[in-house]
């Protein structure tokens, strides 16, 4: 009824190629926009803010990254923990040698770091495929691990070998460390998340996400047609690393405050695959759906019995909420094993066709 | 989902979302409890957790509270994972919490910077970080009744007294994360002073059920005494390897996680003669254990699963921790005057703790524990450990208090506070006159 693009004409090529061509899409992203940015930090409280929100948009991100690799160039990986640690090393390492240096600058430029191990872990690529390729990233996982905890240098040999944030402002405002409050927090993972979201989707459908979709569909007809697998590969590889790097200088930054290395160990990189199956392969906005139901859903399911101040056992619900993800879980990729966003997908379709449904 | 459902549900989350506060009754101390009952340590964590709700609750039950207010302790489970304990965190502190034991030593590291910010004391009991002993830099955290590193340094005591340290060869054998590795700074420095040799056998997480093949390298180096920092499944796992490469047991050493009943009752006979470090009473030969018993397990108020688990080694440490900080509520309610307290006030109940033979008789824990006695610079309390032997089927004090070596640790402490504090220009420590 509302979600209808009848009378939305498109007079030029700009148009028809924006990023959300029907109108309705556009006012709900703004909508959405406006809520994250200027209704919540008003009225949400600081727990919403820093336990749900926080670690939603950091898994958000994280699963942006995995499913650039997985979904978009098809490359199978396991070390998104392992990438994600790369990050937050780097900016802990970076931020402890350049106090003086804009922290924001040092969040963005610890990617970079994740995506040089990215690319030198993703040159197996070049000659193995699907499992083999998971393989190889898993020896990337334990290998980063192995370094997070031997090499002393990397948490500037600390007694307790764990990083810790230390305090730094942006504009006179502690924006990490302890004094920093969550709004300021949560403004400024929104930002990032929501320049990097739009930055991926631009780059997803220009000329290099094209050339790492058709590197997916059919390397050798990719190759035949012009893709350079090496680039392209490398390419993916790269700029996934690069998203997984961010999402884990801002968890510890951001986020936890200090990190030991099981913070990022192979249950994160399970936990971001999950993430990125259940909302979607191959879908930004399932990367969204999918953080928020692998992360959020099981804070809320544990908040309801205190909220109505039911007697259940923290431990017994902690189970009840595994239980019950679970068998979510399976009943999403029962129903549609493209994941949430497939699903959104086919509402809207349905929605466009509304009350008059034509075959499909 | 039905309508009604759906609308408890919505109402739940808004609730969550504005963050309404919860009513909590009149006149209450509220306790926050950071649990593992689940997730691959829960072993551990459930006796803990059972004694430390059973301590308060006899409280509750025999005298109604401390000083007139009851406890209310609130569990919220953590499965030992950071990112969960910083989530309890976040949703228990704004409900007046006094004190948090964060019990895993990643969680304590995330909580130590924000105690200070949000006036909550930190109560690390015997883990965590070591350099927090030093008050003066760490005016929010405490680790009563002592620090790995002086424990680290009573063990070696008892090693010197039994047979002696000068050129002998002390294998420590350890959990390859933080935790485990915190000694070694010290015990290089002492193997210095001392004149003994070290061998180490780091044990990755991954490998704690598998220790052939440091278990083979201790049989081809022969350490005279084996030490352990061991967690979880490490530690059975480690006693039966010892076991069966003919290790002499009673010189392996454990530390104080390294020694409760979960991890040798899978061991059993075969782990006869293990020693392993303790700073909390075993059994129920205690007047308070008794009460706890009659108050709350019989009532069938509490989570144990059967009478019997009451008085194990974590059982009587949960309860210790609940000891301690129901001491320190006391302890600031007289200082204040109040019967309700803040969480500053609690940071002075801390500091200001004396819990001296008298007093541990008076509470119903005569011989329980070494005296704690706080002050502005010590949040340590230098308490002292003994040393514990597995008989076949139980754990047997064998020794006396062991002071620790307070001399050569103290200066390493602070050397230690210091470097953390170093690069934290807004770090607020405290003078102590």
């Amino acid at each position: 009824m509302f979600y209808r693009e009848a009378g939305q004409f498109k007079t030029t090529y700009a148009d028809d190629q924006a990023l959300l061509p029907i109108a309705q899409d556009r006012v709900g992203l703004i909508i959405v926009l406006a809520i994250a940015f200027l209704v919540l930090p008003i009225v949400a409280s600081d727990f919403f803010l820093s336990s749900i929100m926080i670690p939603f948009l950091v898994f958000a991100l994280a699963a942006i990254g995995l499913n650039i690799l997985m979904g978009y160039a098809g490359q199978l990986s396991l070390g998104t923990g392992a990438f994600m640690g790369v990050g937050a090393y780097s900016c802990y390492k970076l931020t402890t040698i350049f106090p003086d240096l804009n922290i924001l600058i040092v969040l963005l430029l610890s990617g970079f770091f994740s995506a040089g191990v990215g690319v030198v872990f993703g040159l197996p690529s070049l000659r193995i495929k699907g499992l083999y390729l998971a393989i190889t990233t898993l020896a990337a996982q334990f290998f980063l691990e192995w370094c997070f905890i031997r090499v002393g240098w990397l948490y500037n040999y600390n007694d307790s070998g764990a990083i810790e944030v230390p305090q730094r402002e942006l504009f006179g405002l502690a924006v990490t460390g302890p004094h920093a409050t969550p709004e300021t927090r949560y403004l400024i993972i929104l930002t990032i998340v929501a320049v990097m979201t739009l930055v991926a989707a631009n780059v997803l459908r220009g000329r290099i996400g094209r050339s790492w979709m058709m590197i997916r569909d059919m390397d050798i007809a990719a190759e035949l047609m012009g893709v350079r697998p090496l680039y392209a590969k490398l390419s993916a590889f790269a700029f996934s690393s690069y998203y997984c790097g961010v999402a884990g200088a801002l968890m510890v930054f951001m986020w936890l405050g200090s990190a030991e290395v099981e913070a990022f160990d192979i249950n994160h990189s399970f936990l971001v695959l999950f993430m990125v199956i259940i909302g979607g392969m191959g879908s930004l906005t399932g990367c969204f759906m999918g953080a928020a139901f692998i992360w959020v859903l099981p804070v809320i399911l544990r908040a309801i019995p205190p909220a109505f101040e039911l007697d259940i056992l923290a431990a017994t619900m902690e189970h009840i909420s595994s239980i019950i993800i679970g068998a979510l879980i399976i009943f999403f990729l029962i129903v549609e094993p493209h994941g949430l966003a497939r699903l959104w997908r086919v509402g809207k379709e349905k929605l466009r066709t509304w009350p008059f449904p034509y075959a499909t | 989902m039905n309508l009604k459902k759906l609308s408890c549900t919505a109402i739940a989350a808004a609730a969550m979302v504005v963050g309404l506060p919860i009513a909590q009754a009149e006149d209450s101390l509220f306790m926050p409890s950071l649990t593992y009952r689940t997730g691959p340590f829960a072993g551990g964590g459930t006796p803990f957790a059972d004694g430390y709700a059973d301590y308060f609750n006899m409280l509750n039950e025999r005298d109604g509270g401390i000083g007139g207010a009851k406890i209310v302790v609130e569990e919220c489970e953590t499965a030992y994972n950071t990112q969960k304990g910083v989530e309890c965190y976040e949703a228990t502190k704004d409900k007046g919490a006094l004190a948090y034991s964060p019990l895993s030593t990643g969680i304590t590291l995330a909580l130590i910077p924000k105690a200070s910010v949000d006036e909550i004391p930190v109560f690390s009991m015997g883990y965590g970080l070591s350099a927090a002993a030093i008050g003066e830099k760490f005016p929010w955290t405490f680790v009563y009744p002592t620090t790995y590193w002086n424990q680290l340094s009573s063990i070696l005591k008892y090693i010197d007294a039994n047979g002696g340290l000068d050129g002998k060869k002390v294998g420590f054998i350890y959990l390859d994360v933080g935790y485990g590795k915190e000694p070694l700074p010290l015990l290089e420095k002492l193997s210095a002073s001392l004149g003994f040799e070290v061998a180490k056998y780091p044990v990755g997480v991954k490998e704690m059920q598998n220790q052939s093949a440091q278990w083979l390298n201790v049989r081809k180096e022969r350490p005279d005494w084996m030490i352990m920092w061991g967690w979880g499944a490490m530690n059975p796992t480690a006693v039966k390897e010892a076991a069966k490469i003919r290790y002499p047991l009673d010189r392996f050493i454990g530390n104080w996680w390294a020694g409760s009943h979960n991890d040798l009752n899978a061991v059993g006979k075969s782990g006869k003669g293990y020693l392993a470090a303790n700073f909390s009473g075993i059994g129920q030969d205690f007047p308070a254990v008794q009460d706890i018993l009659t108050h709350v397990v019989d009532k069938g108020n509490s989570k144990v699963a059967s009478r019997d688990d009451v008085g194990n080694v974590l059982y009587n440490r949960g309860m210790f921790n609940a000891v301690v900080l129901a001491e320190a509520i006391h302890v600031a309610q007289q200082k204040t005057g109040k019967t309700v307290i803040t969480g500053a006030d609690m940071r002075d109940g801390l500091e200001n703790i004396n819990i001296d033979e008298a007093r541990l008789k008076e509470l119903g824990l005569e011989g329980f524990s070494a005296p704690v006695k706080g002050t502005c610079s010590d949040h340590e309390g230098a308490g002292a450990v003994f040393l514990q032997q597995w008989n076949g089927e139980d754990w047997e004090k064998i020794t006396d208090l062991i002071e620790p070596d307070n001399d050569t640790v103290r200066p390493l402490l602070e050397e230690a506070a210091e470097k953390y504090v170093s690069d934290k220009p807004d770090w607020q420590g405290q003078t102590c006159s």
